[in-house]
């Protein structure tokens, strides 16, 4: 196996800053879109605050068909959206894009998940006190589900970076780009092992930072 | 201050509620007692608004309420307040942000909220727990915590709804002679719901009896206890 640690050290910073780029706007963007698709999942479904069974029904179809979509064939879908709003369907900015939308549903069950464990009780306590619904979600459904919420962004972020990664098969940037154009193309494992690494390091403070605040929300209550 | 007018509820074909009218008086604590299944939950969701009748109507004061809708519903059910068998309170709240929250959404200030729950913390004798977070609580000072939440708004009725069983007969005697005070105090209608009849010897002064969905008997706590007419009234009675 090569091993050319002057390339890979002049390499990876710029890969990896690309992915934390990509990751936490998409991330953003996912959340932005995902939260509120995801709240009203969960208002309109059966259990819910305001059942309502068709509509209920055809975005959870829309949201399983998004998400059973292969991530790759999704961005290539929506590469022609990119250039429409950012002018180019290459690098980091441009992926941003489809990361988003193609992340946007998962972000929804997430939450739709999140608010489901919320205890039934305290919502019925909400409403017997004549709480209209935006309040409900507000200032009671929101904060008691925070914890989990928080365990759903970590699960979330850790999902766009993997990816990110599969965007780089399509040159979107980043570490998953780096392991395809010098790993894959010119084998480099040398450079596609830092590239994993670099990619398993970030996962692990994600996750880590993910079960550290999550935790320390529960242990406030 | 409370009346329905042969109200009937039906889930899935059963019937929940049959026909039951009750016109409960103001000032006072009422009883309402069944086995489970009776149909006391349903009943207690129509009373409080939070359930609409298939037919019948539901009378606070001298206005009807099941037809209502929308703000004017929400101000209504505003007009009561609620606890509960398993308190049901803000687990991401201290004592004093739960009592808080009726005022919050009533859209008072920060400084007239404060001021509020110092008052309803006095009431019911927590004012120590003010920070406390929910799990440094007994379930008797969780209750007290709810019973201020739901006097915080200054409710014209309370709804107990299996209030004391989930506490130890210790803890029991000590939030039924809380709500039978503050009753007195605050001389608002309190509304009991139970399947326990020591709870409705200790604090009711009436009681109506459910039995599949309907009123089988109702009167003074002293003559249903004397005198039962229903079988049901005689099983309860038996059962305590």
């Amino acid at each position: 196996m090569p091993l050319d640690l002057h390339e890979i050290l002049s390499l990876l910073p710029q890969a990896t800053l690309e992915t934390i780029y990509m990751t936490f706007v998409s991330t953003a963007l996912a959340c932005l879109l995902g939260l509120p698709l995801g709240v009203y999942l969960f208002v309109t479904s059966p259990a819910g605050l305001r059942p309502r069974r068709v509509v209920y029904n055809i975005i959870s179809r829309l949201v399983n068909l998004f998400r059973s979509f292969p991530f790759i064939i999704l961005m290539i879908l929506l590469m022609p959206l990119s250039r429409l709003l950012i002018h180019t369907s290459i690098g980091p900015a441009a992926v941003i894009i489809p990361l988003s939308i193609g992340a946007a549903p998962f972000v929804a069950r997430v939450v739709e998940a999140a608010l489901a464990e919320v205890d039934k009780g305290c919502l019925l306590a909400a409403q017997a006190m004549g709480s209209t619904d935006w309040q409900i979600i507000r200032k009671a459904l929101l904060p008691e589900a925070l914890p989990a919420l928080v365990s759903g962004l970590a699960l979330t972020t850790i999902t766009i970076i993997g990816y990110t990664a599969m965007a780089g098969a399509i040159g979107g940037g980043g570490l998953g780009d780096l392991a395809i154009r010098f790993g894959y193309y010119r084998f480099r494992q040398d450079i596609t092992l830092a590239a994993v690494i670099a990619i398993l390091i970030l996962v692990e403070l994600v996750q880590l930072a993910g079960v550290l605040l999550s935790r320390g929300l529960l242990a406030k209550r | 201050m409370l009346r329905l007018e042969k109200v009937s509820k039906q889930y899935a074909g059963l019937q929940v509620v049959d026909k039951v009218s009750l016109d409960i008086p103001p000032a006072s604590i009422f009883g309402i007692i069944g086995r489970s299944g009776a149909g006391k939950s349903t009943l207690l969701r129509l009373l409080n608004l939070l359930e609409k009748p298939d037919s019948g109507a539901v009378y606070l004061g001298e206005r009807r309420v099941d037809t209502l809708s929308g703000r004017e519903l929400l101000l209504e059910r505003r007009k009561m307040g609620m606890i509960f068998q398993n308190f049901n309170l803000f687990s991401s709240r201290n004592a004093a942000d739960n009592i808080a929250y009726p005022l919050e959404i009533a859209g008072l200030s920060r400084k007239q909220i404060d001021l509020r729950v110092s008052e309803l913390l006095e009431l019911v004798q927590i004012s120590d727990k003010r920070r406390a977070r929910l799990r440094e609580l007994s379930g008797g000072q969780k209750q007290r915590v709810a019973i201020a939440r739901a006097l915080a708004a200054k409710p014209q009725v309370l709804f107990c709804d299996e209030a004391t069983s989930a506490l130890d007969p210790q803890t029991t005697r000590s939030i039924l002679t809380l709500i039978k005070n503050l009753q007195k105090f605050l001389q608002i209608t309190v509304i009991v719901v139970t399947h326990q009849m020591e709870v409705i010897r200790a604090i009711c002064s009436r009681v109506a009896v459910l039995e599949d969905g309907r009123l089988v008997e109702s009167g003074a706590v002293a003559s249903v206890f004397a005198k039962p007419k229903s079988s049901a009234a005689l099983e309860l009675l038996h059962a305590a």
